[in-house]
């Protein structure tokens, strides 16, 4: 480890030898976009697309939440109502959440490092590129004649293969490219962080940021390519007359969940282990302190990262599973509260007896702590394989994973987003638009997603157009939090473009209490940085260890 | 720059240059390419790796494929087990298919016989083929066939009707918590997989 990182002693003062002609004059327009192998170009077309696909995510669900205002069918056929649910999930798993996550890494990632840039530019010119390719793929089958994807995000065979309505291919090939983009930014995150770190940049100096997404891409690599294998099966299965899921041929459609799970809970710490990382630096900014257990952290996260392949099939109580399967599924599963346990302990630690102050990105921090562990608890309640059994593919579930993945991630993409605006931007943000944001977010997701665990517990189904009349009111108010939490995000499109367009100048580190390296370069951040590593001084003064 | 000298040592890793930066970097890039290709080819890995684990723990229910001979020492006349048996037409077969006796009593080791009825009242042939699944899956190992129309697919001429047969019986190991097995075929168009 110490050679490692005595080795790139002189890599970045050497680097601009090698890539000086990628980098040495920006170009104008479209082109520079099209063409830009700058992290920070990158890293800005990353977060773009994300918010540009969480508004279209979010408006499949205003019309999912329209057509569920009230019981009976309104607006939409159940077969489109399938593919709004389908569409919705996918969006923004693959289109927003991650991509959101991989902008995150692009921009800190080589200034947390005090690296010129990312290992791999070119690649990662690509790995963003052909993103919107993919999209444009899967939305655009919703104008073909066979309809978009209508078989939920999971796809389970047989109702992506026998029962799809041909949109299967479609679907297929545009999670191929998702696949394949993930790929690249994850290898890139993996070689930038093992190759590019400061001299004098040990691994345990790292901010836990970087831990978080070094952990995360190396879970990346690992399911990713099973994702691709398994949509690769469901291929042939249903146009190649393969049987990997069909029983008629000697398949089994339970396989498939298996296959599919294997990929798909990594996938969801994939989606929040970066979450981790920011809220690991938000709060000991705004808390004045160092982060409370950094090793821990690092450990923790690590943890729930190996835990994470091996409790898949909780997803699958109900297929009839035998009991020593459902009780090895079950307290794996509740293993993980165990790593999961010391990061909250941990950032509330931080916050202990800290001189707080509440800037918008510390309130999206606090409630992703509180929220979080809210979703963290309704997981834990589902890991329960015998109560699993009444809360299986009900709403429960459906505000068990908001939960997680809205309060959770998409909070800390916020907490994140507010806290390197001014270095990103080199202006402040709007601060009363910023808080209207807050406050309208915080108090609609709630409306939105609390209610969803008492429909769940009263027996409410998932993915369906209609519902019994007992769950009228219930569903009404839903819908309103879901209209007013739509609408808050409109906000927060408004702040960031007040805030690239002008506002008050901000200064290199805007908020006292924050460390890292990023926060000793100009705001906004220059074009190159760190094209001389930085000193030892300033990579000690960066470290969350206390000292 | 001393390039050459340092290529020679970059396992033990003390690059001074950009070139051997870039000579890690492509070192790291291979080997997490491997990883991504082994990873792919793992999750094609666990089809078999699936079937042969619930081969041995019988797990989903899959009961034997090919005919075995019977092998029971003797007949258990102090348990009885209810055997049901339900059927099910997959997705498109426009067959009746159903089983003549719903359910039948067996002892331990008791070998019996029974027919399925399958009419084709489509107006053209069909060849169907019936997949077997018993309930509870972990009764499966010791669900054994000793002929079975389920081994072989099943040609029907248009209009044509038939009686199929199932012989078979209950192990003698069969776990005294279990007193009923349902037997459960889904009946599968196969008419183009077979031409």
């Amino acid at each position: 480890m110490t050679t490692d990182t005595l080795d790139n002693a002189s890599t970045a003062d050497s680097h601009h030898d090698s890539f000086g002609d990628n980098h040495d004059h920006k170009m104008t327009g479209i082109k520079r976009w099209l063409y830009t192998t700058n992290h920070k170009d990158i890293g800005t077309l990353y977060l773009w697309f994300a918010f540009i696909m969480f508004l279209t995510g979010g408006a499949l669900a205003m019309v999912i939440r329209a057509e569920l205002f009230q019981p009976g069918l309104q607006l939409v056929e159940p077969d489109f109502f399938n593919q709004l649910t389908t569409v919705h999930g996918l969006v923004m798993v693959f289109g927003a959440i991650m991509p959101a996550f991989t902008g995150f890494a692009n921009w800190m990632l080589p200034m947390m490092l005090g690296a010129p840039d990312m290992a791999l530019p070119r690649m990662n010119n690509w790995s963003f590129w052909i993103l919107p390719f993919a999209f444009a793929i899967l939305l655009g089958s919703f104008f073909m004649e066979s309809g978009a994807p209508n078989f939920g995000w999971t796809f389970y065979a047989p109702l992506s293969t026998t029962y799809s309505n041909g949109s299967t291919a479609f679907f297929v090939f545009a999670v191929h490219i998702m696949g394949i983009s993930s790929i690249m930014g994850a290898i890139n995150i993996v070689v930038t962080i093992m190759n590019m770190r400061a001299p004098g940049m040990t691994y345990m100096k790292m901010p836990l940021f970087v831990w978080t997404f070094f952990i995360t891409a190396y879970l990346l690599i690992a399911v990713m390519p099973v994702l691709a294998g398994v949509v690769t099966m469901l291929l042939t299965d249903t146009y190649f007359g393969t049987s990997f899921f069909d029983a008629a041929g000697g398949g089994d459609p339970v396989m498939f969940q298996h296959i599919f799970w294997f990929f798909g809970h990594p996938e969801v710490y994939i989606m929040i282990l970066p979450a981790f990382g920011i809220v690991s630096t938000t709060i000991p900014a705004f808390s004045r302190k160092r982060l409370f257990g950094y090793s821990s952290m690092v450990y923790a996260t690590s943890s729930i990262a190996l835990l994470s392949f091996i409790v898949w099939a909780h997803h699958m109580f109900t297929t009839g599973m035998p009991l020593f399967g459902e009780l090895f599924f079950m307290y794996c599963t509740m293993l993980i509260a165990v790593p999961t346990g010391v990061k909250v302990f941990n950032w509330v630690a931080t916050m202990w007896r800290g001189s707080l102050t509440f800037e918008t990105p510390m309130l999206f921090s606090i409630a992703f702590v509180i929220l979080f562990t809210i979703g963290g608890f309704s997981g834990l309640m589902l890991a329960m394989t015998p109560v699993d059994f009444q809360y299986h593919d009900t709403y429960f579930v459906v505000a068990h994973f908001h939960y997680v993945l809205v309060t959770g991630s998409l909070f800390s993409i916020y907490a994140g987003a507010y806290f390197w605006l001014p270095k990103w931007t080199g202006h402040m943000y709007n601060d009363t638009l910023s808080k209207w944001h807050f406050w309208c977010s915080l108090i609609s997701v709630n409306l939105l997603f609390f209610p969803m665990h008492f429909l769940g517990l009263a027996g409410m189904p998932r993915r369906i157009p209609d519902y019994a009349l007992q769950f009228a009111d219930f569903n009404k108010w839903v819908s309103i939090g879901g209209f007013a939490f739509g609408l808050s995000q409109l906000i927060f499109l408004a702040v960031v473009i007040k805030c690239i367009r002008g506002g008050e100048k901000a200064p290199a580190k805007p908020w006292d209490g924050a460390i890292g390296l990023e926060w000793t370069v100009a705001s906004p951040a220059p074009y190159h940085t760190f094209s001389t590593p930085p000193s030892q001084q300033d990579i000690d003064n960066a470290d969350q260890h206390g000292h | 720059m001393s390039i050459n000298k340092h290529k020679a040592n970059i396992n033990i890793s003390t690059n001074t240059t950009s070139s051997t930066n870039i000579n890690n970097n492509n070192k790291t890039v291979k080997k997490l390419l491997l990883v991504v290709v082994a990873m792919f080819g793992f999750g094609f890995a666990l089809v078999p790796l699936y079937d042969v684990f619930c081969d041995i723990t019988g797990l989903n229910g899959k009961t034997n494929d090919t005919a075995v001979a019977y092998t029971a020492s003797s007949v258990d006349k102090t348990r009885t087990v209810k055997v049901q048996f339900i059927t099910r037409n997959a997705k498109g077969i426009p067959w009746e298919f159903e089983p003549v006796i719903n359910e039948i009593n067996v002892h331990p080791g008791e070998m019996k016989l029974v027919s399925f009825y399958a009419k084709n009242n489509a107006s053209h042939d069909i060849v169907g083929q019936a997949v077997p699944s018993v309930s509870p899956g972990l009764a499966a190992n010791y669900f054994h066939k000793i002929e079975c129309f389920c081994f072989t697919q099943q040609p029907l001429s248009a209009g044509k009707d038939i009686e199929m047969s199932l012989q078979f019986y209950v192990d003698l190991e069969l776990p005294t918590d279990i007193n009923t097995l349902t037997l459960s075929y889904t009946l599968y168009d196969i008419t183009e997989k077979s031409s």
